[in-house]
């Protein structure tokens, strides 16, 4: 038993292992300046990874602002208003999303959401939101915005999920309390169960920015796949998960591979930095801390 | 609150309208995040169901221009690698939630192994496909049914020793006194009393660990890395159902379009199945030995 919780370090040490191993010849050539170049050229062997680097940080974020409002508004009907015959299967149905494998959500978002935003949503924005310069360009249907779109139906239901844990983890004397002084339903939900679980409640939303993070496969379907750094969230990216999904086996030299395995490293840290943050956060309050009062 | 009347009253209108919009926006939000999930469904039941046959479950994919074919090696494919990954991944699991629950529980090295879980259920998929790439494909010089069991067996690992771990939590002390108490040795007493009371549980987790990397393509892209023929050679290339799917779905043909549809079904139906499953087991109480 010892022998297999001690090669789950193992394992961890292994990859971190390998992917710095591997990378030594970026690092090396390269340094920290790999990470703040724009130039991707194979060809010539010259490697930056600051497209891919906005691509992911752009449709996580994108992802986020889409899924947050609807992940918590799903939490708090699930938890504090829904009748008790639905909560079960409407629990049930958001769990199902989760279980959805992400080359699904991919075929789906490729025949079924693309064609919607090209032909109906992308035009609105434009019209409407245009002059941000978010919304503008040629519109192809795929890039940042479809990418963003189903990042955010794939990490909508930990988001959920996880602040439902939260909110549950609530005493009821917090919630009898506020009602006690006369509050309506919305500020007894405002003040006795979000304020005391908001802590846990980011916790989730990191936990789901760590997910998004990583996502490969549906992103990779969508985004468009053009080393480019466009602002308007219409245009073509590339993301980190996805350079690596397509050009690690065409990957001809070392260098071009070392490139490669450099980003997968990035993204390794990055992730184990987001994840540890969230779960310390999400322990913080499931886990009986007082709950803390501003 | 010293408040005149007129604005109390408008007060407790602006109160009253708050706590409507409120609930209306939490309703809103419940419906729009149920409809993609419908919408999902349909479509795939929709598309998928028109183009499933019998070929689609006894045939190899055809050649680019012949309609027909299956996707019959990639399903057994798929059969093969979850094999692999459950030898490697239900043991470990198990074996690591075992120790974390009955053995370090409280202690320092416990918590940082119960870390280190979480931290490995947090890498990408992607970045554990280059990882096990460079460990086994590398040194091997070429891809291998074996290194994507490898890979997605790695990936069942946290889910499994989290969930046993749970679970043996939940089996009362009394038992584990009561059988130390008959003179029972402590590895006996772990193994036939806790792990066989929480063992409906145990179950559970590893079935839900399986539904997850049953869809998995990241981590296969460049392990498995997919194959048009039949195979079961561990040490060969092998064709997986997602691996297939993600290939048929960016292709520029429309019968494979056809084939891509069929075969997210077959895999939706599969974990939506094993899913459900574990959902009316649990719901039906899981520690019935141990109340």
């Amino acid at each position: 038993m010892l022998i297999c919780s001690l090669s789950i370090f193992g394992i961890v040490a292994l990859i971190a292992y390998e992917l710095v191993a591997r990378s030594q010849l970026t690092i090396h050539k390269f340094g920290l300046q790999f990470f703040f170049k724009q130039a991707w050229d194979p060809v010539n062997g010259d490697f930056g990874a600051l497209p891919f680097i906005y691509g992911t940080l752009v449709s996580s974020i994108v992802a986020l602002i889409i899924a947050v409002p609807l992940a918590v508004g799903v939490a708090v009907f699930l938890t504090e208003m829904c009748p008790k015959f639905l909560r079960g299967p409407l629990a049930f149905l958001t769990e199902l999303l989760a279980a959805i494998p992400s080359v699904v959500y991919g075929l789906w978002a490729v025949f079924i959401l693309v064609p919607i935003l090209r032909e109906h949503l992308n035009p609105f924005l434009m019209k409407t939101l245009g002059w941000t310069g978010l919304f503008t360009g040629p519109n192809y249907g795929i890039g940042m915005l479809a990418a963003g779109v189903i990042l955010a139906i794939m990490i909508l239901p930990i988001i959920s999920s996880l602040t439902r844990e939260v909110m549950t983890a609530v005493p009821h004397t917090q919630r009898e309390a506020v009602l006690a002084l006369g509050a309506t339903r919305w500020e007894m939900i405002r003040m006795g169960v979000l304020r005391n679980a908001r802590i846990g409640i980011v916790g989730s939303i990191i936990l789901g920015l760590g997910r998004a993070l990583g996502e490969t496969i549906a992103v990779t379907m969508v985004i468009g796949n053009r080393p480019e750094i466009v602002k308007s969230l219409l245009g073509l990216g590339y993301s980190m998960s996805s350079v690596i999904a397509n050009e690690f086996s065409e990957a001809s030299d070392d260098l071009y591979l070392s490139a490669l395995i450099e980003i997968g490293l990035a993204l390794f840290i990055v992730t184990i930095i987001v994840n540890a943050i969230a779960r310390l956060l999400v322990w913080a309050v499931t886990r009986g801390a007082p709950p803390r009062v501003a | 609150m010293a408040l005149p009347q007129k604005s109390r009253k408008a007060n407790y209108a602006w109160r009253m309208f708050a706590n409507h919009m409120a609930t209306g926006l939490a309703v809103l939000s419940t419906i729009l995040v149920v409809a993609p999930l419908i919408a999902i469904f349909v479509y795939l039941l929709y598309k998928g169901a028109s183009s499933l046959n019998l070929a689609f479950f006894t045939k190899t994919p055809a050649p680019v221009g012949e309609s027909g074919g299956g996707m019959a090696n990639a399903i057994v494919g798929s059969g093969i690698l979850l094999a692999l990954s459950s030898l490697l991944g239900v043991p470990v699991g198990i074996g690591a939630g075992i120790y974390l629950s009955e053995f370090g529980r409280g202690g320092k090295l416990a918590n940082f192994v119960r870390f280190t879980a979480d931290v490995l259920n947090g890498v990408p998929s992607i970045v554990m496909g280059i990882s096990i790439y460079s460990l086994i494909v590398l040194p091997q010089k070429h891809f291998s049914a074996l290194s994507g069991g490898v890979a997605l067996g790695v990936m069942m690992i946290p889910t499994i020793t989290r969930t046993t771990e749970e679970m043996l939590l939940m089996v009362p002390n009394a038992i584990r006194e009561a059988a130390l108490g008959l003179g029972v040795p402590n590895w006996r007493s772990v193994l036939s009393i806790s792990l066989k009371t929480a063992s409906p549980g145990v179950i559970t987790g590893c079935m839900l660990a399986f539904a997850r990397v049953a869809g998995e393509t990241a981590p296969l892209l460049f392990t498995a890395f997919g194959n048009q023929f039949w195979s079961a050679n561990i040490n060969q290339p092998i064709a997986a159902l997602p691996l297939q799917i993600y290939v048929y779905a960016l292709s520029p043909y429309d019968e494979w379009h056809r084939l891509a549809w069929a075969g997210a079904l077959v895999l939706i139906l599969l974990i939506v199945i094993s899913v459900s499953l574990v959902r009316y087991v649990t719901t039906r109480g899981v520690l019935k030995g141990a109340s």
